[in-house]
This record gives structure tokens, sequence and C-alpha cells, in this order.
């Protein structure tokens, strides 16, 4: 590595490319650059937003960085310590992932203690009674009661669920939160519950944020950073008020402006 | 003039566990050349109504209204053939999701000429008439700026973007020059920058052919900034009703209060990251609606006499349902 990351710094991305290859005929492939060069810093307890329009290579990032996907070339450190995609068991509890739409990546077979449960014996070596306890405390701390544990994920309403899906990424006691586009789905009142239980984790135990999203007004409120993407390439990157103030590149300038509409 | 005018619409629903009130007695008007807007959480009926003004809800629904009327007639006392007869000339609508609205299994270019009314085409020649449709639907491409014609006209929904497909539905909705265009959630699915153009769009609709639009949403912000007036549901209930700018600086229910303030756009004194007003709760069921207000549970004043369901109240144009509105910020 050539420079060596500050203490502070929880995650470290430098020069992530990635591409991907697709076949046209049956000889000849296409490249198509998802990302390349992408470079940022993520500081615990703060938050980085990545905004961008579909095709931007937002979800690549976010891919990448929970593992999914393996660069062509860059590299993830987290604190410190170079992140290889094969050896997942080892970060895999620290960077967690929520995907859009709750009710549709739960289990609806599984009763809620159940998913949680799996999530800590494969992660985890805690005894049975130990993840209880530990099943216990998570639900409480996202508001929802021990019942619910036995319930099955198509007897909660939509905000509940999102909270399930917090509680089955936050269970293993993370360093960081990626939110691929988590709160677009859900209604005004929901949403702004749900921020206001995200500003709170963050306040109480530093986690960090990785918020990938299309809303430009919730970036403002709640991220520290952001980075604008385009076409795989990183247009803007900055502290959020200063990206939205001056943003550089005339891609940013519409995206930032359209806000106005 | 009026175009629409609906008094204690009810759409009711049988189920197993008896009979769902899915919208309860709610009140909707748009004049000519007025852009409305109809916000709510998802389940509080907002698309119901607009299915049930265009008439293509399922026959399961009971529809009920003291008025139903469109230009001064009553919709709801027409034959069918009669009723369909006459949205199909004046109402359009630009249904969710765009992409998976369209028929999947023929090209664009058809459906397109297929939602050209014949009206517009008499005075060609027979065999003139194909070749008028279809440049007919290269016309309205342009006009909702889609300068590629051709490949567009030749694509099948699934190859073309989110955006594209929402400006063909646009195409398709206005290719009768309606009276009432009807948008249901048209921004969900688009990226910011689309979302101007679109709204662009349709204001230009509005202010060139004089075309009302009633523009559902559940996101406030967006929906404030391109209507002039407004109306706020709440589990199949209106709570709001009034023009936009007075709607929004004094909020009367306190539901529509509560949705102003956790948008954080509306409130410039509102740190960063500092925490949003919410309710607590969520919202209930339909198998499960508390009797009288409906939003009772989860109202921070709501007091006892809220288990009666409140009636539409009037203060000068701005029409509330609610026990104990809020009306010392209106004095303010």
């Amino acid at each position: 590595m050539s420079e060596m990351p500050t203490s502070s710094d929880l995650i470290k991305v430098s020069h992530l490319s990635k591409s991907y290859q697709k076949a046209q005929g049956l000889f000849r492939h296409k490249t198509i650059q998802a990302l390349s060069d992408i470079s940022f810093t993520l500081k615990a307890g703060e938050t980085l937003a990545v905004v961008g329009e579909t095709g931007s290579g937002k979800s690549t990032l976010a891919k990448l960085l929970v593992g999914i996907e393996q660069p062509d070339s860059g590299e993830i450190a987290l604190a410190g310590k170079v992140v290889n995609c094969r050896d997942f068991h080892k970060t895999n509890h620290q960077i967690r992932y929520i995907f859009q739409d709750a009710a549709r990546s739960l289990n609806p077979n599984q009763k809620i203690s159940d998913i949680l449960h799996d999530v800590l014996r494969y992660s985890t070596v805690l005894s049975e009674e130990q993840r209880e306890q530990k099943i216990a405390d998570t639900l409480k701390l996202l508001g929802l009661l021990n019942e619910h544990g036995n319930y099955y994920p198509h007897m909660f309403s939509g905000g509940q669920l999102q909270r399930v899906a917090l509680a089955r990424a936050l269970i293993l006691d993370p360093k960081i939160l990626i939110l691929d586009e988590a709160l677009t789905a859900l209604d005004p009142s929901l949403r702004a519950q749900i921020v206001n239980l995200l500003l709170e984790l963050q306040q109480n135990t530093g986690l960090a944020y990785l918020l990938v999203t299309n809303q430009l007004r919730l970036v403002r409120h709640i991220a520290d950073q952001t980075l604008v993407l385009h076409q795989g390439l990183s247009l803007d990157y900055g502290p959020t008020n200063e990206v939205f103030a001056n943003p550089q590149h005339d891609y940013s300038r519409k995206l930032i402006n359209s806000l106005q509409y | 003039m009026q175009l629409l005018d609906i008094r204690n619409l009810t759409l009711e629903l049988e189920t197993p566990d008896g009979l769902v009130r899915a919208v309860d007695r709610v009140n909707l008007s748009l004049r000519e050349g007025e852009i409305r807007g109809l916000v709510g959480e998802s389940g509080s009926g907002k698309s119901l109504i607009a299915k049930a003004i265009m008439g293509v809800l399922h026959q399961r629904w009971k529809i009920s209204a003291d008025r139903f009327h469109w230009c001064g007639q009553d919709l709801l006392r027409l034959s069918y053939d009669e009723q369909r007869r006459i949205i199909s000339r004046d109402i359009a609508m630009i249904y969710q999701e765009p992409s998976r609205s369209m028929d999947p299994t023929s090209p664009i270019g058809e459906q397109l000429a297929e939602a050209i009314p014949d009206h517009q085409l008499e005075g060609v020649s027979w065999w003139q008439r194909g070749y008028a449709r279809n440049k007919r639907a290269i016309a309205l491409l342009h006009k909702v700026g889609i300068r590629d014609h051709a490949s567009v006209l030749h694509s099948y929904p699934y190859q073309l973007s989110e955006g594209v497909c929402q400006k063909i539905m646009i195409a398709m909705a206005i290719a009768k020059s309606p009276k009432l265009l009807i948008a249901d959630e048209p921004t969900t699915a688009l990226e910011s920058t689309t979302q101007a153009n679109l709204f662009r769009l349709l204001a230009s609709f509005n202010q060139l052919k004089g075309t009302s639009i009633l523009l559902i949403s559940h996101e406030l912000e967006t929906v404030a900034r391109n209507t002039d007036t407004l109306s706020v549901l709440y589990c199949g209930q209106l709570v709001e009703a009034g023009d936009t700018a007075t709607l929004l600086k004094h909020p009367l229910h306190p539901y529509t209060h509560a949705l102003i303030k956790s948008v954080p756009e509306f409130q410039p004194e509102l740190g960063f990251k500092q925490q949003l007003y919410a309710l607590h709760g969520s919202i209930p069921t339909l198998q499960h609606l508390p009797i009288g207000c409906r939003l009772g549970p989860r109202c921070p004043n709501a007091r006892k006499e809220c288990v009666k369901t409140p009636v539409l109240e009037r203060l000068q144009n701005h029409y509330y349902s609610c026990h104990f509105p809020m009306l010392e910020h209106a004095n303010e």
C-alpha cells in the first residue's frame, strides 16, 4: 500500500475498477466498464451518499464493497487491512447490505427468529442461548417486540419489514451498513421513522452508512459526503454541502438543479 | 367550468372478513385547466379513486357516490356503454410503472397507433389511413420529446428505459387530446433529472392545451411544486383539501402537519442530521381499520370525540375533516 490510512478511516477504497463482459453473437464480447478508478474514504459515524442515474455503477460499487463481486483492479481497505473477496468470512460481519425491497429480500417460509438465528449461526460462534439473547437485544434496539420473532415476514407492515431487514443487518454489530435504495420505496411517514432510527443508531454506535440513492433531498439531510457517479466515473466527491453548492461537472450540476422541480 | 365533481365517493369490497371500505366518502373536484395533487401513503386509496374515475375498477368493487359528475353528467347513472364512450373520449390515464402497463408482445409503433382515435383521421381516404396514423404517431413522439422516433417505434417495451416508456405512455394518453389527464405515481421509477423533464412536459400540456391534470403521488415535495390545489388522503379518508400554497403554510389537519414536517425540505431551520418529525405507529391494514377518524390511534392530539368520523368542514377554500384542527397555526 502506498499510504497508510489514518486510524479513523473505516473504509478506504482506492482506484477501484470493474468491467463486465457481455456476449455479442457467438464469439465476440463487448466490455462494459461499470466502474473506473473510484476512490473514497469513509470514517466511522459518517454517511457517504452515492448518487447517479441507473447504469452509473452505484449498485456495482455496493456489490464490490460487500464482496458479491470481485474488482478488476484497485483495492478496498477495511480499517487498514486490504479486503480480499475470497475470505469474505472475515469481513461479512463488518459490512452489511440492505436491499431495496425488504419484503422480497426476506424468506417468506422462515420466521423472523429463524432468519436471525441463521445469520448468527453462520457468522458467529455463539451458543443457542447467547443467540436468543442477541436476537432479543437487537429486536428491542429496533423497536420491535420479542413476540415479533415468531412472526412470518408477510405479517409485518412495510415499515416494520424494513426494521426486520435492519435487524438482520445490525445483529452482527457491523461497522458499515450499505443501504441500496432501501429508503426509496417507503412512504413518507415511515421513511421519516426509519431515517430517525438510522440517525439515532449512528449517533449511539458510530455506524457508518453508504447510502446508494436517487433522493437528493434526503442526501442533503443525512449525508456527510457525496459521491456523484456517472457512467462509472466519479464526477464530484466531497462534503455534501460543497457538492450541492458548487458542483464541478455539468452532469452533477444538472442532477442537482433538477431538485428544483 | 367544473370538470369533475365527486361527492362522497365510497368504494367497498366484499371480503371473507366482511365488507371493507377502502375509500370512505371522499370529495374531489377539478376545474378546467387545474392541476390537482392527490397525496397519500400506500393503501390510502389514491389509485382506487383514479381507477374509479376511469371506470376500470374490478366488478367486485361497489362504487357509490352522492354525485359523480363529469361535465355536469352523472357518470354512475349512465349505461355502461355510454360511460365508456364519455370516459374514453375525455379522460386519459398514465398508469404506474409504464413498462409493465404496456403490451410486451407488440412494438411501440403498433401500440401508439392503436391509441390514436379514429375521429382524428376522418377525411383521410381509407388507403391513406395507415400512413396518416403512422405520421401522427411520430408527431406524438416528437411532442413528448423523443427525437429518435424510428428506433423507438420498432422497439418492444423491454428494450427501452423506464423514462422513455413513461414518455410513450404520455404520448398515448395525449393522443386523443383529453380534457383530464390522470398521472398515477408518474415519478416513482424515474431518476431526478427525468422527473424534472416529465413535470415540465405535463406543465406545458396544461398551459398550451388547458388539460386538467390529476397528479397522484406519495411524495409531498414533488406534488407541492407542481400543483395548484392539493387533496390529502389518509387510509381512504379525505383529511384535507385546498390551495397548495395555503395548505402547506397552514395545515389544519394533524396528518398534513406531520406529513409536511417529515420532509426535510420544508423545514429550513432543521439542522443537519437532526431527527425528523414522524408519527408513531404505521398505517393500519384495511381489515383492521379504526372506527371514526382513521388517524385516531396515531394522532398526537386525539381525544374521545375522535371515535366519531369527523365531517368535512370548510374554512374559506380550505376543507378539512378533523374535530380538533390546528387553528392556532392558521391564525398566526
